[in-house]
C-alpha cells in the first residue's frame, strides 16, 4: 500500500499547481474566456512547452510515459483553475483513443504533433437519443471506392469547434444498438461535408454539433467493426480524469466557502459561528475527501486488464463524485448567500463546471445502475 | 373530515379557471410554463388585463379592489393562476408595498399609489437588503434624515430584483442610530428617477439580468414619502414578509411544471424509448409529486386555520410552505435537467441576456434547463432563506 507519489509525480503536481496559482487567478480566466476561441492559445503552446500534453503520451511518441497518476494530477489542479483550454477533449479523450486504437503509424503521426500542442482533437460520440450508452450509435461509415463515408449527427462535442481532427464513432455493420459494428473514424474537421455549429457551454467551455453529409474519413483506427471495447475503455479512463477535477472543484469550492464564513458577519457575528452552518461545512469537507478517496480508486482501476472490474470501478467513482458534487456544490452556493449567484463571484463557476461533470458520459443514476448490474465492489 | 369541495367552491374555482385560461394571452402563458423570462411589456399586459376583471389585488381591501374571499377562494386563485400559466400581479406591487400602504398609509398615500399599483402603471421594486445586511435585515444601514421637508436619503441597497424596469422603490432607511436594531427603521416611498439615484446590473449565474445593485447618494425625497410612523419601518416590513414567503411556496406553479415534465418526458428519446420509461426518472418525478402533494394538504391545514384568525399575522407554519415550496421548485428543475440529458450543455444566450432562448440545440426546452437549475438556486437563499426559516419554525414552534 502506497499512497505517495513519485518524485517525477511530485515534480509534475508542483509545477502545475504553480502554473494554476500564476496564470488562472478568476480574472485572467475572464480574459481567456473572451479570446477567439474562448480559451487560451497562448496558454497552450505554454502546456505543451511544460510537456504537460504529452505527460501520458508514450515516450516514443513526443511523450512523458505517463499514465493516469499523472492525468489525475492535471486534471485535479485544472478543476482548483476551473481551466478553459481543450485539455480533456484532446489529450484525455483525443489522445486516449489514437494510444488505444492507433497503429503505430498512425500514433507516429499525430500523437507527437497533439503533445507540441499543434493538434486539437474532439471526440464526437454522443447523439441526441444514444444519451450515455456508448453502443447507441446512428452515425453511419460506409465503405466506398475513395474509403469510409460518414452520414449523421453527433452532439454536444466538447471542443469541437477548435478542433483539427475529430474521432467518430460510426456504425458501420448492425443494429442500432449493437456492441458489435461501430469503428471509429479519422475525421479532418475541415473536410468536405462536415459542418460544425460551434456554442459556449454552461460551464463556460465550448462545444459544437456536428454534422456529417457523404465526408470521407481520412483514416480508420482499429477494426472498423470492433471499437466499442477500446472506446469503453478510453472512456473509462476519461471518467477517472473528469473525477480527479472534480474533486479540484469540490475542494476549492469547500475552501473558498469556508474562507467565505469566517469573514460573512451577520447578527454581529461571523456566520461560521452558527453551529448549523458549521455542521453543514463538515459534511462537505466529508463528501470531498470521500472524493478523493474515490477518485484514487477510480484513477488506479481505471488502467486495470480486467474490463469489468474497471468498468465497475469507474462507474461508482462517477457516482460517489455526482452525489458528493451535488451536494458540495448546492451547499457552497446555500452557504455563501446571495453573492453566489452572481457571475461576478467565483464559487457558482464552479458550481457550474461540477453540475456539467455530473452528467457527461452518464449522469449518477446511469453510473449506479452500471454498478448495480455489475455485481459487488468486494 | 372531507376533502371535498363544495358545488360552489368548485363552481368559482372552474370560472377562474376558464378567466386565466382564455383571457391571458396563450404565448405569454407558454413562457412561464416552459420557465423562460418574460419581457416588462408581458408582465404588464396580462397585470392590466388581471385589473380590469377585478382580478389582480384580491387580497387587498375590498375599497382599494380587493375580494372579500374566503380562504378557500383564495386558494383557488392562487393554484389556478399558477397552473395556468399567469404570473400574476408583480409581487412587489400587489403582494408587498400595496397592503402596507393600504394597512398604514395615509389616506393621500392610498388615492396616489394603490389604484396605479394594481394596474402596474407603477412598478415597484423592494430596497430591502444591502451588502451587509442579508439574513440579519434589521441591521441595514442605508440612512434617511429629516432636512427640512425632505428626508435626505444615502447608503447602497443590493439584490433589487427587476429594479431597472421600476419607478418606484420601497426603501428600509434608518432614522434614528441610536435606537435598538428594529426601532430606528423607516419605511419611505422613493421615485426611482430622483437625482442620485444609481442603478447598477448584477448578472446572475444562469447569465440572467434580474438584480441590481441600487445606490443612493444624496437623495431627497418629500416627507410625505413615509409610510406611517417614523421607526415603525420594521413592523411593516415584517407584515409583508409573511406574505413573501407563502407566495415562495408556489404549489400550483408546481404542479403545472410536474405537468409539464410529464409530456416531455414522454416525447424525449432515450435510447429506443422515451425517458418516461426509464424506472428510475419516473420513480422521482413521482417522489417529487408526493412530495407537492403533502405541501398542497399542508397548505389547506394553513388555509383552514386562518379561518377565524386575525388577517395578516403570519402562521410561523407558513415558513413550512417556504422550507418545501422552494426545494420542491429546485427538484422540478433538476428533472428538466435529466430530460435533457447532454443537451443541458448548450449555453445560449437571449437577447434579454436571460440564457434561455428558442435557438438552441438539441431539443427545445433544453436551453433553460440548466439556467432554471442554477437560477432557482436562490428560492432558498432569498424572502428568509431556509435556515431563517427553520429558526422561525425552531423559536416560534418548538419554543427553543
Ligand atoms: C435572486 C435574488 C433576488 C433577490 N431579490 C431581492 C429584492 O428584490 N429585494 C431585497 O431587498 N432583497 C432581495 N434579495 C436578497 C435576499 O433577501 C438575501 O439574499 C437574503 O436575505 C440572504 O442574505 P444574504 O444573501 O446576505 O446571505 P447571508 O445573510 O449572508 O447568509 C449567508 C448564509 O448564512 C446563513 N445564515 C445567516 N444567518 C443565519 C443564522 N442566524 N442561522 C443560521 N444560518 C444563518 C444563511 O442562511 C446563508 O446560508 C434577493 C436575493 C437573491 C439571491
Amino acid at each position: 500500500m502506497d499512497f505517495d507519489l513519485s518524485d517525477d509525480q511530485r515534480m509534475l503536481k508542483d509545477s502545475v499547481d504553480r502554473l494554476i496559482a500564476d496564470k488562472y487567478s478568476f480574472e485572467q480566466r475572464k480574459k481567456y474566456m473572451a479570446e477567439p476561441d474562448g480559451w487560451s492559445r497562448e496558454l497552450w503552446a505554454q502546456y505543451a512547452e511544460l510537456g504537460l500534453l504529452g505527460v501520458s503520451f508514450p515516450e516514443a511518441h513526443g511523450g512523458f510515459g505517463g499514465g493516469p497518476v499523472e492525468n489525475m494530477i492535471v486534471a485535479e489542479a485544472f478543476g482548483k483553475g476551473l481551466v478553459l483550454e481543450p485539455y480533456f477533449a484532446t489529450i484525455v479523450l483525443g489522445g486516449g483513443l489514437i494510444q488505444a486504437a492507433g497503429n503505430d503509424a498512425q500514433k507516429a503521426a499525430m500523437l507527437p504533433e497533439i503533445a507540441a500542442g499543434t493538434r486539437l482533437v474532439a471526440f464526437a460520440q454522443v447523439e441526441r437519443a444514444s444519451r450515455y450508452n456508448l453502443a447507441d450509435v446512428q452515425v453511419t461509415a460506409t465503405k466506398t471506392a475513395e474509403g469510409w463515408v460518414l452520414n449523421g449527427e453527433k452532439s454536444v462535442v466538447l471542443h469541437g469547434d477548435c478542433a483539427d481532427t475529430l474521432l467518430v464513432t460510426a456504425r458501420t455493420d448492425g443494429g442500432r444498438t449493437d456492441r458489435n459494428g461501430i469503428g471509429l473514424f479519422v475525421v479532418a474537421a475541415n473536410a468536405a461535408g462536415v459542418t460544425r455549429q460551434g456554442y459556449r457551454t454552461q460551464d463556460g467551455c465550448r462545444a459544437a454539433e456536428i454534422s456529417f453529409a457523404n465526408a470521407l474519413a481520412a483514416d480508420v483506427l482499429g477494426d472498423p467493426a470492433g471499437a466499442l471495447p477500446l472506446v469503453e475503455q478510453v472512456v473509462d479512463q476519461a471518467i477517472a480524469v473528469l473525477c480527479a477535477e472534480a474533486v479540484g472543484l469540490m475542494g476549492e469550492m469547500h475552501t473558498i466557502t469556508v474562507d467565505y464564513m469566517k469573514q460573512r458577519k451577520q447578527f454581529g457575528v461571523s456566520i461560521s459561528q452558527f453551529q448549523v452552518l458549521q455542521h453543514r461545512a463538515v459534511d462537505m469537507f466529508v463528501a470531498v475527501e470521500q472524493s478523493r478517496s474515490m477518485s484514487l480508486f477510480g484513477t488506479v482501476m481505471s488502467a486495470d486488464p480486467d474490463a469489468k472490474a474497471r468498468s465497475r470501478a469507474v462507474s461508482a467513482t462517477k457516482v460517489q463524485i455526482g452525489k458528493a458534487g451535488k451536494l458540495v456544490g448546492e451547499e457552497a452556493v446555500q452557504l455563501h448567500g446571495g453573492i453566489a449567484m452572481t457571475m461576478e463571484y467565483k464559487v457558482g463557476h464552479y458550481f457550474k463546471r461540477m453540475t456539467m461533470i455530473e452528467q457527461m458520459f452518464g449522469n449518477t443514476d446511469a453510473h449506479l445502475a452500471k454498478v448495480a448490474g455489475a455485481g459487488s465492489l468486494f | 373530515m372531507d376533502l371535498n369541495f363544495t358545488a360552489e367552491e368548485l363552481a368559482f374555482r372552474d370560472e377562474l379557471r376558464r378567466f386565466f385560461r382564455t383571457e391571458i394571452p396563450e404565448s405569454i402563458r407558454n413562457k412561464v410554463l416552459d420557465g423562460q423570462h418574460l419581457s416588462k411589456d408581458e408582465i404588464v399586459l396580462q397585470q392590466r388585463i388581471l385589473n380590469k376583471h377585478g382580478l389582480a389585488v384580491p387580497g387587498w381591501p375590498v375599497e382599494w379592489g380587493g375580494k372579500d374571499w374566503t380562504p378557500v377562494q383564495r386558494y383557488f386563485y392562487s393554484d389556478e393562476i399558477q397552473q395556468a400559466g399567469v404570473p400574476g400581479g408583480l409581487a412587489f406591487n400587489t403582494s408587498m408595498v400595496g397592503p402596507v400602504i393600504a394597512q398604514f398609509g395615509s389616506e393621500e398615500q392610498k388615492k396616489k399609489f394603490l389604484p396605479a399599483t394594481a394596474n402596474l402603471d407603477i412598478w415597484w421594486c423592494q430596497g430591502f437588503s444591502e451588502p451587509g445586511a442579508g439574513s440579519d435585515l434589521a441591521g441595514l444601514r442605508t440612512k434617511a434624515e429629516l432636512v427640512g421637508d425632505e428626508w435626505v436619503i444615502n447608503g447602497q441597497k443590493t439584490w433589487t430584483t427587476l429594479g431597472q424596469h421600476a419607478d418606484w422603490i420601497f426603501v428600509l432607511c434608518r432614522t434614528d442610530p441610536a435606537a435598538k436594531k428594529q426601532e430606528g427603521i423607516s419605511y419611505i416611498l422613493c421615485d426611482m428617477k430622483t437625482k442620485g439615484i444609481t442603478v447598477r446590473p448584477i448578472q446572475t449565474i444562469d447569465g440572467g439580468h434580474e438584480v441590481n445593485e441600487v445606490f443612493f447618494d444624496d437623495v431627497r425625497v418629500p416627507k410625505d414619502n413615509i409610510v406611517g410612523q417614523p421607526n415603525k419601518g420594521w413592523d411593516y416590513a415584517k407584515f409583508l414578509l409573511g406574505n413573501e414567503r407563502t407566495g415562495i411556496a408556489q404549489v400550483g406553479a408546481s404542479k403545472a411544471r410536474l405537468k409539464r415534465i410529464r409530456e416531455l418526458a414522454s416525447v424525449e428519446p432515450a435510447g429506443e424509448g422515451r425517458v418516461i420509461d426509464d424506472p428510475k426518472f419516473s420513480e422521482k418525478l413521482a417522489m417529487v409529486e408526493i412530495e407537492l402533494k403533502a405541501l398542497e394538504m399542508t397548505q389547506m391545514r394553513i388555509i383552514a386555520d386562518e379561518r377565524g384568525k386575525a388577517k395578516g399575522k403570519p402562521n410561523p407554519a407558513s415558513s413550512i410552505l417556504k422550507m418545501k415550496g422552494s426545494q420542491i421548485q429546485q427538484w422540478t428543475t433538476e428533472l428538466v435537467m435529466e430530460i435533457a440529458g447532454p443537451y443541458v450543455m448548450p449555453f445560449a444566450l437571449s437577447d434579454e441576456g436571460s440564457g434561455r432562448n428558442e435557438t438552441g440545440y438539441g431539443p427545445e426546452f433544453a436551453a433553460a434547463a440548466a439556467p432554471a437549475y442554477f437560477n432557482k438556486r436562490k428560492v432558498s437563499i432569498y424572502g428568509g432563506s431556509n435556515e431563517i426559516q427553520r429558526n422561525i419554525i425552531a423559536k416560534a414552534i418548538l419554543g427553543f
